[in-house]
């Protein structure tokens, strides 16, 4: 008998390693063969651990399962959830990035390879360089770590830089709470971004590829480690990538507790072992990056949705999505909702219909107040701007940034004024000092909050003139968007702020 | 955490010789030193300094920028209480201030006896199902008052 209990942090979270010891025991007790397979997670955070019983017919799912319940699911006694992949919230999606991830065994790669994985860099290491960054290009991938510059223009940069040696850098410095997609991937199907950086390293023609993964993700760490080992003796990495004649092996780099090395510039610092800074651009890190050298800097799941592309073509993974956001977003949903998770779909889906229809609204029951999409530097969308469509440009139309597409919702017993008040807090906390806008104003923010908690109301138009200097003189995007959600709290619930004033007269 | 007796010369040079061959060693280097003495020995600074080719004012800057990097041994448990946004829709805000006010520390802080050091993070991915804690190196998710009663019984606090 298969019986998947996922190694991911959420599930072990909740006491998946519990489980699978108390799976094995009890099946020990029983003498029954079973064959504990630990799998990543399928992204349905509130039935986690899911555990999933291999059959005939399919895969069948329990729900919230305890190292108590280990019996009683051998024995057939637990009610079931019937077969997972017709679960409507998976049923759904259109998983693209993520359709091995909670699927497979993430460190074997046989299995992998049968569930399509390897295509996409076999093709790859047949083309020239020229022809992999147009693949990419034509594909419109943009980078999802929140920037959502064109990948194939970044990767077209760097290949066309002449340098004894290029690097591919991953950036999973996945620090915006609201945000685990990165997490996820690297756990349930860690190959999936070696092979995308692999194909990266064959098409701007570099050799060295580094992942710097914050040291919040112990369980990430631990498994990517493991693949990296497994995929140099699977001949993936080395010094002949898949029979293609041309190298590239990568190391995994931990972070150390700093959410500004998430920044490029300031990784690329930390990378290189100094402070992590925030560097002036230009130079751009695609002429001037690690060590000074050519380097692409990508997020984890740009990288990871590279091998779909080359598996099913860039014009597959063009047809999904709207305007100019091209392909799946991976949306997290996250913080007060009934079902939170991982939802894969095509950009387009409003927020409305990513909260109230997928999440199934609060988890509190209560009405939802506002929804922090992006990170701690992207904006509150109040419910009035639920017609939304996830997508770049149509987030930035209505005052916000789709980012790293997670999405914390919150209830109406939110308070805004400290929700602006923790942004600055955050800011102040998280500097990396280099510029004074964001140094020196995050923490004036913080003050200028609380004046106006106090009833100072004339300190609210000196909070908006602040966040328009930290905006336009910050160097990078810690100091220069942590005025959006201060400025969405202030715009879309004026009261919350006010009200303190007329409290306090 | 802490493996290693007191750090002597000899140890350190040998580990941090070990990560030499690195490109951008300075990190994986004061990783290990940490992993291995629970902080990084201030004897450590001036040998990276001189390993490395850069001054002790550069060493002190790297390890103090970085939140990670202790500069004295913490409690004999640290829990780590998730304050992020995710988090606090659901509540982290009221388990922090009721969980500080059991141990009678504020953050940053380690108990008289030295078992408990409670520190804030901002975020372990673990934000749709939340709130979310670190204890040690084991994560803990959905943290209610009731689990983190029970945590704290387990650590002796």
């Amino acid at each position: 008998m298969k019986i998947y209990v996922p190694l991911d942090s959420a599930a072990v979270a909740l006491g998946a390693d519990d489980l699978a010891d108390a799976i094995v025991a009890a099946a020990a007790d029983r003498n029954i063969e079973v064959q504990v397979i630990r799998n990543g997670s399928r992204g349905m955070a509130w039935l986690e651990p899911l555990v999933e019983i291999e059959t005939d017919a399919g895969r069948i799912g329990y729900g919230n399962v305890d190292a108590s319940d280990a019996a009683a699911l051998l024995d057939g006694k637990l009610s079931s959830l019937g077969k997972v992949d017709d679960l409507p919230f998976l049923a759904r999606q259109t998983r693209l990035t993520f359709a091995r991830c909670g699927v497979i065994d993430p460190l074997d790669l046989t299995n992998y390879q049968a569930h399509g994985g390897l295509v996409g860099l076999r093709r790859a290491a047949q083309m020239d360089q020229a022809a992999i960054v147009d693949e990419v290009t034509k594909s419109g991938l943009r980078g999802r770590g929140g920037a959502g510059f064109p990948t194939g223009i970044k990767w077209k940069t760097v290949s066309d830089a002449t340098a004894d040696q290029k690097y591919i850098v991953c950036n999973a410095d996945e620090g915006d709470s609201g945000t685990f997609a990165d997490r996820m991937i690297m756990e349930g199907d860690p190959f999936s971004l070696i092979e995308g950086m692999a194909i990266a390293g064959l098409g701007v023609g570099a050799t060295k590829g580094y992942v710097y993964l914050r040291s919040e993700y112990p369980v990430a760490i631990r498994v990517m480690r493991a693949a990296v080992e497994a995929a140099r003796k699977g001949g993936v990495l080395g010094a002949d990538v898949m029979g293609s004649g041309r190298a590239f092996d990568m190391e995994i780099r931990v972070g150390a507790g700093a959410y500004v090395c998430g920044e490029e510039t300031a990784l690329l610092n930390s990378l290189e072992g100094k402070r992590g800074t925030v560097r002036a651009k230009p130079p751009l890190p695609a002429l001037e990056g690690f060590m000074g050298r050519p380097t692409v800097v990508n997020n984890v799941i740009s990288l990871a949705s590279v091998p779909v592309i080359f598996e099913k073509g860039a014009d597959h993974y063009a047809s999904f999505g709207v305007g100019r956001s091209r392909g799946t977003v991976t949306l997290q949903i996250a913080g007060n909702v009934k079902h939170g998770g991982l939802f894969e779909t095509a950009f387009g889906t409003t927020l409305g219909e990513v909260v109230n229809d997928i999440a199934g609204g609060t988890a509190s029951g209560r009405p939802v107040k506002a929804v922090q999409v992006g990170g701690p530097l992207g904006a509150y969308m109040p419910v009035s701007k639920f017609d939304t469509p996830m997508g770049y440009e149509e987030f930035d139309q209505n005052g916000g940034l789709i980012g790293h597409a997670g999405l914390v919702v919150f209830d109406d017993s939110a308070d805004m004024l400290q929700m602006a008040r923790f942004a600055m807090e955050f800011c102040a906390v998280e500097s990396c000092g280099k510029c004074t806008p964001c140094r020196i104003g995050a923490v004036r923010g913080v003050e200028t909050i609380d004046r106006i908690a106090q009833g100072d109301g004339a300190a609210i138009e000196l909070l908006t003139d602040l966040c328009e200097t930290m905006k336009d003189g910050s160097l990078c995007a810690l100091g220069g968007f942590t005025p959006f959600p201060v400025m969405s709290a202030l715009t879309h619930f004026p009261d919350e702020f006010a009200a303190q004033k007329q409290a306090a007269e | 955490m802490s493996t290693l007796a007191a750090p002597n010369e000899n140890d350190l040079k040998d580990l941090i010789s070990s990560h030499l061959n690195l490109e951008g060693p300075m990190l994986p280097i004061l990783h290990a030193l940490q992993h291995a003495y629970g902080y990084i020995p201030a004897l450590a600074h001036g040998l990276i300094a001189e390993a490395l080719n850069i001054t002790k004012a550069e060493v002190h800057g790297v390890i103090s920028f970085y939140h990670d990097f202790r500069e004295k041994p913490a409690g004999t448990h640290v829990i780590k209480l998730c304050r992020a946004e995710a988090c606090q829709s659901v509540g982290a805000n009221a388990l922090a201030a009721d969980t500080l006010k059991k141990l009678g520390l504020d953050w940053h802080e380690t108990s008289a006896d030295g078992s408990i050091t409670i520190e804030p993070v901002y975020c372990l991915g673990l934000c749709a199902c939340a709130p979310a804690a670190m204890v040690d190196d084991r994560l803990v998710a959905r943290v209610d008052g009731a689990k983190m009663d029970k945590i704290l019984k387990e650590l002796g606090a």
